[in-house]
């Protein structure tokens, strides 16, 4: 039977174009133009999905967003597969697959809903009561919970499709396209502003667009007819941009949005190739117009969650836009009039309706009157007490309602459907004027709450039905009127609109209808997709919980996927009502964004891969892969870690390269450090206030190293300063720290000492940095700058010399971070690699040797050497790092100088760095591992650790630094460093391993 | 997400600024002379307004230029943005 359901409409339906899909692996046929929805519906299929947590069958509910159990996933392909896609939102297309989720194994027969059957054992907060203690069981909790739970399966494999990002600046955004967005945007654009019109659906026009009825005209017209006219004409207004299957997602302060466009979900998988999937849009406008609706709410009675139980305004929808009968015997229950514009789209499509049930005593507006013409039975007053159908519902029983709603009389009349389309009024969308910080009032004559115009944050308003107005009548006028005010506008096309309406005029409100059986007997459903009840809702309430916030949480209320919002007002009445509270003064829960959800994919746009991070190269990048570097990351840079050799291992290749630094010599890149280029009248005083030492009696020419510290006294980041001039220095910092050093320094420059006359230049990317070290380096600078004299006495370590290397300028800096004697050639850095080649060509014949990294931090810990970041970590003091001797005590102050005498800072069990040795010189203690005096102290008390940990190869023994406290006088102390499988044996030691007496800087 | 009226630069997104905690913290000319309680004072008490708060922001992604801002932390409203050095627009 196919399609068995579907009549001729081809207004929106393209019914030429036959589409093939697969539900559940069963091979079916919509059209182009349909929703998932819509072509199952026209299948006969109702059934699409299990409950959350008693896994009853739930079929399909709404035409929208607000779906709670539609809920599919869509493909099986592990990269591409889409789980949690609301079948009311997915537009059918060619070759589409569809799955149930939540069900096993299979959406007819699903063993979870044995739960259903456990259902009095579950009620709320049956996970928190029981999954509790004892505590070690959690684990084997959560595998059964999970296992049981799940919403869809995430892709395994890594995303292909393309996402993008686009900023977009406009005088006003218009959001949602139905009849009053429409009016807005062409009101906005004809008067000079940059609009920018989205919907989230692929026609403009929201329920207005399907509304023929001959209660609601304009000028003489069908609603329709009219508003199809008016998006006709709004095509044409240059500066409006419309953006249809666009949904605003988020609205945070000062009108910046986040809209996500759809722009390939809706083809075939060979359409897409190519295509960019989603695009997530960043816009700020100067005007918001928010014009996002209202949705229908369903109405809470016993067992109102059995598939082919829907919103009647979606039956309406399903018969107006798609022409899909939602069942063959109808029936519609009602507290308000717009089901009965249900029942007449029903009717004119030849739809059986059953009968009509009102819990209104009567009603006599235009609307009623005209359904009772068709001689269609309305039983006034009454209530549905139950329903019945497992996978699909075969009949209700009504009874009529007390005078107060709270009890039901007389006899039980039951009737055979197939379909039940429920009202229960309207909710206004009001979740992006609350995201936005907007505050809610409450109108108690319907129950909504609505925008508080008064409490509003930023230049926006709410028009239409989001507003409160549900009558197309006020529709029209007060959007006209509102948006004219916003935007200073005078005259306007919609000024003079004759509107003809039908007025409701009856309201009866009951959030929980009554039922013959007692309330424990009964399930009558809130939250669909969770699974919560008005039974749990009391339940939490005599429990004790009074806070709404706090019963959505304990009965999971309004925390599916679907953020509640069908659900919500239903919860906050009851609670309302048991609590005797005015729902005003009870508030509603937050509405967080995103509105609908995401994709990651939207979220992160193109930054993925490698377009994730910015990765920075230095201009020897290339000769470091030539010659087979392994690379670490530093920050955002790439170094050369250590170049591996014939299959050397890590350790090998930087036991090699330790030796060759010290027995000939070595070569490295050292381009990442940071270089700050410092200028003016002050600096020599800036700099004696930045770093702990003193720096005016420097001379032209020399250099120092310098420790800087935080205002709190502890060691932020260390290097070298050269002084080049009488006002000009070149500082180096670490390669992690560059940044945040210059951040801070301008900081203290701009803000405390503003008086001082320094500027400072970051010219890291601008110098390369070659550095050369060993017992052979100064032949090989000898080589590559034969005019430079070498000697000691001209060339002393810690000075500097400009110079050219073929005719290009550089500065070379006798200093050393190995303890050998070495030069650092920094040099302009497009010239960077051609002068490191000329340096490996002028060590051909000493074995110069390229060293990485590691080789860097081998060598400076035999020297006993810093590094800030690995042996400190934001809490040790110059004092701590045993580096008393950079203390400029006499200087007045210096960042940093005044915590070096807080009580805390000059306790003497403070961790301080020590040189530690290992009693078996093989063993390589592991940087991190924790060192203990007692073996079986309980607990054991850690007394530091390890900072930094290698096999030194011209030691020929472990050598390793370590923070401990009082370290200082542990020297010669041994003590414990307990492995997984081992405890290691170690003793204090100096911080210097090698050349104590520092003889090799010069030799 | 709010702008900030760069005082050299003009209108920007948040992104491209840094915030810098509570303005018109001066750091003591005589850092020696103050008690450790003194000190502490300076270094670590900063406050924590809900409501109208003085900010110190920079244009990091910008001119580099330290100012201050005050704003309203329950709603992000900036009042008034002014350079450093000068007096704040309000009473303080
Ligand atoms: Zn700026």
């Amino acid at each position: 039977m196919p399609q068995e359901l579907r009549i001729n409409n081809n207004k929106f339906i393209d019914q030429t174009t036959r589409l093939s899909f697969k539900f559940n692996g069963e091979k079916l046929y919509g059209y182009k133009g349909d929703t998932l929805a819509s072509a199952l519906l026209a299948n006969n299929i109702h059934l699409v999905g299990r409950s959350f947590k008693y896994h009853r069958p739930r079929g399909i509910m709404t035409c929208g967003s607000e779906e709670p159990n539609a809920i599919v996933q869509i493909g099986n392909d592990p990269s591409l597969t889409d789980p949690n896609v609301r079948a009311t939102e997915i537009e059918l297309y060619e070759g589409l697959e569809a799955f149930s989720q939540n069900c096993w194994p299979n959406v007819k027969f699903d063993i979870g809903g044995i739960n259903n059957l456990l259902s009095p054992l579950l009620p709320a907060g049956f996970y928190y009561k029981t999954f509790m203690w004892p505590a070690s069981f959690w684990e084997k909790y959560e595998f059964f919970i999970r296992h049981s739970a799940g919403l869809g399966k995430s892709p395994t494999k890594p995303d292909p499709d393309i996402y993008d990002h686009k900023y977009y600046h406009c005088d006003v955004l218009v959001v949602g396209g139905g009849i009053s967005g429409i009016m807005a945007a062409k009101l906005s654009a004809e008067n000079n502003n940059e609009t920018l019109l989205l919907d989230d659906k692929n026609i403009l026009g929201g329920a207005t667009i399907y509304q023929n009825n001959d209660c609601f005209q304009i000028d003489g017209t069908h609603t329709n007819y009219w508003l199809e006219k008016e998006i006709k004409n709004i095509k044409n207004i240059k500066n409006l941009t419309i953006k249809t299957r666009t949904s605003l997602a988020a609205y945070h302060g000062y009108n910046y949005l986040l809209a996500k466009e759809n722009l390939t979900d809706h083809l075939s998988p060979d359409e897409r190739k190519g295509k960019i999937r989603q695009r997530l849009w960043k816009i700020r406008a100067k005007k918001v117009i928010i014009a996002t609706g209202s949705i229908e709410r369903p109405l809470i009675f016993n067992n109102n969650d059995r598939p082919g139980i829907m919103l009647s305004s979606a039956i309406k929808k399903f018969i107006d836009f798609y022409g899909v009968k939602a069942g063959k015997e109808i029936t519609l229950f009602t507290n308000n009039d717009s089901a009965y514009e249900t029942a007449i789209s029903l009717k004119k499509s030849g739809v059986n309706i059953v009968s009509i049930i009102d819990i209104r005593d009567k009603s006599s507006s235009k609307i009623v009157k005209e359904v009772e013409k068709h001689n269609i039975k309305i039983y006034w007053k009454h209530t549905i007490v139950n329903t019945e159908g497992y996978r699909r519902i075969s009949f209700i029983e009504i009874m009529q309602l007390s005078d107060d709603g709270s009890d039901v009389i007389g006899k039980k009349i039951k009737l055979k459907t197939d379909c039940l389309g429920i009202s229960g009024g309207w909710t206004p969308m009001v979740h992006l004027f609350t995201q936005s910080g907007g505050k809610l009032k409450f109108r108690s004559d319907d129950n909504v709450f609505l925008p508080d115009k008064n409490k509003t944050p930023s230049d926006q308003i709410s028009i239409g039905s989001c507003n409160g107005d549900f009558d197309i009548k006020d529709i029209i006028l007060n959007s006209n009127k509102d948006v004219k005010t916003f935007l200073g506008i005078e005259n306007s096309s919609f000024d003079n609109l004759k509107v003809e309406s039908s007025k409701e005029e009856m309201k009866r409100n009951i959030w929980l209808l009554p039922s013959d059986k007692p309330i424990g007997k009964t399930k009558p459903f809130l939250d669909f997709q969770n699974d919560s009840t008005a039974k749990d809702v009391k339940l939490a309430l005599r429990e004790g919980f009074k806070s709404i916030e706090h019963v959505k949480r304990y009965t999971t209320t309004g925390m599916g996927t679907d953020q509640g919002k069908l659900s919500n007002m239903h919860a906050l009445g009851i609670i309302a009502e048991i609590t005797g509270t005015n729902m005003g003064e009870l508030g509603t829960t937050t509405f967080r964004p995103p509105y609908t959800p995401l994709t990651f994919g939207a979220i992160v746009g193109r930054n993925v891969g490698e377009f994730f991070d910015h990765t920075r190269k230095t201009a020897m990048h290339n000769w470091h892969v030539q010659n087979k570097a392994k690379f670490e990351n530093v920050g955002q840079w790439k170094r050369a870690w250590y170049y591996p050799k014939n299959g050397e291992t890590m350790f090998e290749a930087v036991q090699r390269e330790s030796k060759a630094a010290r027995e000939s010599v070595g070569i490295l890149d050292a381009s990442t450090l940071g270089k700050i280029d410092i200028q003016g009248t002050d600096a020599s005083e800036f700099l004696n206030r930045v770093y702990t030492n003193a720096w005016s009696k420097l001379a032209i020419g020399k250099c120092r190293y310098g420790l800087m510290l935080n205002e709190d006294g502890m060691v932020y980041d260390d290097g070298v300063t050269t002084r080049l001039g009488e006002n000009h220095y070149i500082m180096t910092t670490t390669t992690g720290g560059a940044a945040n050093v210059l951040t801070k320094l301008e900081d203290y420059l701009q803000t405390e000492w503003p008086e001082l006359d320094v500027y400072l230049t970051t010219v890291t990317d601008h110098f390369s940095t070659i550095s050369i070290c060993g017992p052979n380096s100064k032949k090989i600078l000898s080589k590559v700058i034969p005019d430079l004299d070498l000697s000691d006495e001209k060339f002393p370590h810690m000075s500097f010399k400009n110079s050219i290397i073929n005719g290009i300028k550089c500065r070379v800096m006798r200093i050393s971070f190995t303890g050998e004697h070495s030069y650092e050639i920094n040099i302009q850095s497009n010239y960077a690699k051609h002068v490191w080649e000329l340096c490996m060509d002028a060590g051909k014949n000493y074995n110069i040797t390229p060293y990485g990294t590691e080789t860097m931090h081998l060598l400076r810990a035999e020297k006993g050497f810093i590094i800030t970041g690995q042996d400190t970590d934001g809490t040790m003091t110059p004092s701590d790092l045993q580096m008393d001797w950079i203390i400029g005590k006499k200087k007045f102050d210096f960042i940093g100088k005044r915590s070096l005498y807080r009580s805390d800072t000059i306790r003497d069990d403070r961790k301080q760095l020590v040189g530690l040795l290992t009693d078996d010189p093989k063993e390589i203690l592991e940087e991190g591992a924790q060192i203990v005096e007692k073996l079986n102290q309980k607990p054991v008390e850690m007394l530091g650790h390890v900072t930094s940990s290698y096999f030194s190869p011209n030691l020929n023994k472990s050598i390793a630094l370590a923070v401990m406290k009082s370290g200082k006088k542990l020297k010669g102390k041994k003590f414990f460093v307990p492995m997984e499988n081992k405890n290691i044996n170690v003793t204090v030691t100096d911080t210097v391993f090698f050349d104590k007496e520092n003889k090799r800087l010069n030799a | 997400m709010f702008i900030i009226n760069c005082p050299y630069c003009g209108e920007r997104d948040q992104t491209e600024f840094s915030s810098g905690g509570e303005a018109h913290i001066v750091r003591p000319k005589q850092p020696t002379e103050l008690s450790d309680d003194e000190w502490a004072e300076f270094l670590f008490m900063r406050k924590n307004i809900k409501g109208i708060q003085f900010e110190r922001w920079n244009h990091s992604h910008g001119c580099r230029k330290w100012f201050n801002v005050v704003r309203d932390t329950s709603n992000d409203k900036i009042h008034a943005v002014y350079k450093m050095g000068e007096k704040p627009p309000v009473n303080k």
